[in-house]
């Protein structure tokens, strides 16, 4: 079973979607210095190269498209008798706070083209478009597929077991729009979400460290010598965060 | 005054010329820094070129901030920006290569302290046979295969010796000798080459994977021995006075930066010695466009580069080292025209060359009862066995030369990269989120770092149809695995399996490398050849002291230089013969400027 729309509205859905994106500028600026030798160590207070994780305030996702990262995330890492998924991590939060920063606009990305349509699998990352412009167009090919083939319903509004059935046949290439490469964004998705279940929670997923919990990583922590001879044995510690927490030692 | 006619984009094609220099060194990181060291104690002045920023440990990769997974691996900070340049890719000559648009199967450094800020620090050196692989295994094996392009390196272990002794005393290698002066040592790899004395410290303390690996080895016969490791089993002052800390086993090696002084880097070991020197000057965030030949083709006269702002200069030099990683080194000299371009059809020309890279394989073993607690792990905390590596075994009726070394390494349980599940679990939904949190704290890895042999079909060029972001073509690479790397892997990777069925686990998992090169997952930041190294200019593109054939004043430093790559790590090999090659420029190049060898 399978489905193929034609995505006619293609060119135009490129030049708006240029229109809503920040402008893919240069690459990170940087300014070239010159350091002479015999004097001292180039170090500057103050500089620390601190990271960019973003604001609560960043957001790319319409509320629809929100609605379908929520939904397709929460299937790939479900929320169970197990224990959290995707949507006690905040995954959804994570990959928009992405989509909205150097990230979405694939800015350290090479996007040059020309961009053939026959691709290897052995190239990878082929789309013409960066990841935010992929999670636009993909949403809207598989919402409006979705509205065709089952009932008028959006992805988000279907059962849990149609989802699974949907992305399932998105993942092996069974649902095809033309014009629009879900395989890759299907792809692109299950990282991110892995990444949203599983970053430090700086960048807004991994909420409370859940994901973290769960496997039992203990974090960002940086000396395990008292450790090194646990002999298989397990070694219980809450996690930490970059931002810290309250408890830092041990429950041994 | 600006001259009228001048059309308004010429600013970033007025080139200001520069004062000339003794030595100037293209990139900043391993080769760069010891090079710079090298040629400053000659009492020469030096400028060094590198395309990134500057990099320092408290500044940029403090503990406070450096195990940040999504950042520095899967945001990919530490590397290269594909934005400003890739390469392109494909399996054969007869498809399209298509632009790398973000990293993959490898990741190149930029910045100062190029990738030696980023590796595992896994620190072996090649074995002698492999410095003498075509003579080696044709004397043993008959001749080589059609089309399989395998040559010496024109230089021996016996000569690089003292320099691999000086790489790893500089660096402070935590390991243990298994052959000290021709005697062999227990509890070393006896397989190795000649060493003149014990590694600066001892090795790493083993954690429960390791044991486990050394029990089922020595079950099966094989030589265990702690893998020589970068990471510091104690605290360490090398030669130029300066210390590095002892390693905290924090489990963020490979894709980061240290921020405990723990893992030797140009940065801990080297750079702070040539930056108190008044004789050097690095120069950051400025991008060496290409080498400028003289007239009469013999020599470089300097370089030219393009700064961050798009300013462009002309830096003249008696000496042009090329210390930027293997890919742009390679580019670089395409760029410059500075020896033939290769071409695979008549297979003449030189440069890009045999590029090779490393056939990777593994096996997970799952246990029940026993953690393996990963997170409790060194970029270079490992034992390994190496008798199937190189010509350790009789390669008689196997159809294929070269080896692997088997390891178990703990690097680390970073949860986005490392969440192995065993065979049959489905990669999303309820079942594989189960089984993600029952296999991540028990779950050892098994690695399998095969060799990769030189044919006559892989190879590196400029790309016809994409361009760098300053418009120059980018480089091209074609390559695929060969018959040799499979036959390789297949009959090594089983080895691997029954050492890993030996360690006491529920099951294990077989990673095999099967299929076409594939640019996607990661293997290894193992990428060799293109300006290699050899006897004479029909065949290299340097000589043995990395002497271009070409031009005498130009020397080329890195892994590039591989006539083919070894079944090791490439760290220690590429910084000895950066050492063998400077001090043939300060004895004999200096003294009389001209070939070394001569042609």
């Amino acid at each position: 079973m399978g489905g193929r729309t034609d995505l006619t509205r293609r060119a135009f859905l490129r030049h708006t979607l240029l229109a809503g994106t920040v402008l893919a500028g240069f690459p990170t600026l940087a300014l070239a210095r010159e350091y002479r030798g015999g004097h001292q160590w180039p170090w500057e207070s103050g500089r620390a190269d601190v990271p960019h994780y973003g604001l609560e305030t960043d957001t790319f996702l319409t509320i629809g498209e929100r609605q379908f990262v929520d939904a397709a995330t929460a299937r790939l890492i479900p929320s169970d008798d197990d224990g959290p998924g995707a949507r006690e991590a905040d995954v959804v939060t994570f990959i928009d706070r992405q989509l909205a920063g150097f990230y979405g606009r694939g800015q350290r990305w090479y996007m040059k083209g020309p961009f053939p349509e026959d691709v290897l699998d052995t190239q990878g990352y082929q789309s013409e478009y960066p990841p935010a412009d992929l999670y636009r167009v993909s949403i809207a090919a598989i919402d409006e597929w979705c509205a065709q083939n089952r009932d008028g319903r959006s992805f988000a509004d279907l059962e849990e077991a149609e989802q699974d059935e949907i992305l399932t046949m998105i993942e092996e290439e069974e649902l095809t729009v033309t014009g629009v490469p879900l395989a890759t964004f299907f792809s692109l998705l299950h990282d991110n979400a892995i990444e949203g279940f599983f970053a430090d929670p700086i960048y807004g997923g991994n909420r409370d460290m859940v994901g973290w919990a769960y496997v039992g990583f203990p974090g960002a922590r940086y000396d395990y010598r008292d450790y090194i001879a646990h002999n298989g044995q397990a070694i219980v510690m809450p996690p930490v965060s970059l931002m810290g927490r309250p408890g830092w030692t041990a429950e041994r | 005054m600006d001259r009228p006619d001048l059309a308004p984009n010429t600013r970033e094609t007025r080139v200001e010329k520069l004062p000339s220099v003794d030595v100037v060194i293209i990139g900043f990181g391993w080769t760069g820094s010891i090079m710079a060291q090298q040629m400053l104690e000659a009492g020469l002045n030096v400028v060094a070129i590198e395309r990134g920023g500057w990099r320092d440990t408290p500044t940029d990769f403090a503990p406070t901030m450096a195990p940040d997974e999504l950042r520095y691996y899967w945001r990919h900070e530490m590397f290269q920006e594909t934005a400003r340049e890739t390469l392109t890719f494909r399996n054969n000559i007869s498809q399209t290569a298509l632009p790398m648009r973000k990293w993959g199967s490898f990741l190149p450094g930029s910045g100062v302290g190029g990738a030696g800020v980023h590796w595992n620090g896994q620190t072996f050196r090649f074995l002698p046979s492999d410095f003498v692989a075509k003579t080696h295994n044709e004397e043993r094996y008959g001749p080589l295969p059609t089309g399989m392009t395998v040559q010496d390196y024109g230089v021996t272990y016996d000569e690089l010796e003292p320099h691999f002794d000086t790489f790893e005393k500089l660096c402070g290698i935590s390991g243990k000798a298994g052959n000290i002066n021709g005697e062999i040592v227990e509890g070393g790899n006896p397989f190795e080459g000649w060493r003149s004395s014990e590694y600066p410290n001892p090795p790493m303390e083993m954690t429960f994977t390791q044991h486990r690996f050394e029990e089922a080895a020595r079950g099966m016969g094989l030589n265990p021995f702690p893998g020589p490791s970068a990471n510091m089993s104690r605290a360490y002052t090398n030669q130029h006075g300066i210390s590095l800390a002892p390693c905290t086993y924090c489990g963020f090696c490979e894709k980061f930066g240290c921020g405990n002084y723990s893992k030797a880097s140009p940065q801990t070991t080297i750079i702070p010695v040539v930056m108190r020197n008044p004789n050097f000057t690095l120069r950051t965030n400025s991008e060496v466009l290409h080498i400028n030949k003289h007239p009469d083709g013999t020599r470089a006269t300097g370089v030219t580069y393009i700064d961050a702002d798009g300013r462009t200069f002309e830096q003249p030099a008696e000496i042009v080292i090329v210390a930027a990683y293997q890919l742009q080194s390679t580019r670089l000299m395409l760029l410059s025209g500075i020896g033939q371009p290769y071409d695979p059809r008549s297979g003449e020309g030189v440069v890009g060359k045999n590029y090779t890279y490393q056939v990777m394989s593994s096996i997970n073993v799952f246990y029940d009862e026993e953690y393996t607690n990963n997170f409790v792990g060194a970029g270079a905390l490992g034992m390994i066995v190496d008798d199937y590596n190189g010509d350790n075994f009789d390669h008689s009726g196997l159809g294929f030369i070269g080896g692997a070394y088997i390891g178990a390494w703990t690097t680390n349980a970073r949860p986005i990269e490392s969440h192995p599940v065993p065979e049959g679990v489905p990669e999303w939904g309820s079942e594989w989120k189960r089984s993600v949190r029952q296999n991540f704290l028990k779950t050892a890895s098994i690695s399998v770092h095969g060799a990769s042999m030189a044919y006559r079909q892989n190879y590196l060029d400029l790309d016809p149809t994409y361009t760098d972001h300053w418009g120059r073509p980018l480089m091209r690479m074609t390559y695929d695995f060969t018959v040799n790397d499979r036959r390789l892997t297949n009959h090594i990777t089983p080895i691997a399996e029954e050492i890993a069925r030996g360690m006491g686990g529920r099951e294990v998992k077989v990673n095999s490398r099967e299929g076409a090169y594939d640019s996607v997952p990661y293997q290894t930041t193992h990428n060799t050849g293109g300006t290699i190294m050899g006897q004479n200019p029909s065949e290299s593109v340097v000589n043995r002291y990395l002497q271009s054939w070409d031009c005498h004043n130009v020397f080329v430093m890195g892994a590039g230089a591989f006539p083919q790559n070894a079944g090791y790590n490439p760290t220690d090999t590429v910084a000895a013969l950066a050492y063998f090659s400077a001090d043939a420029i300060r004895n004999q190049y200096l003294q009389n400027p001209g070939p070394m060898v001569q042609a």
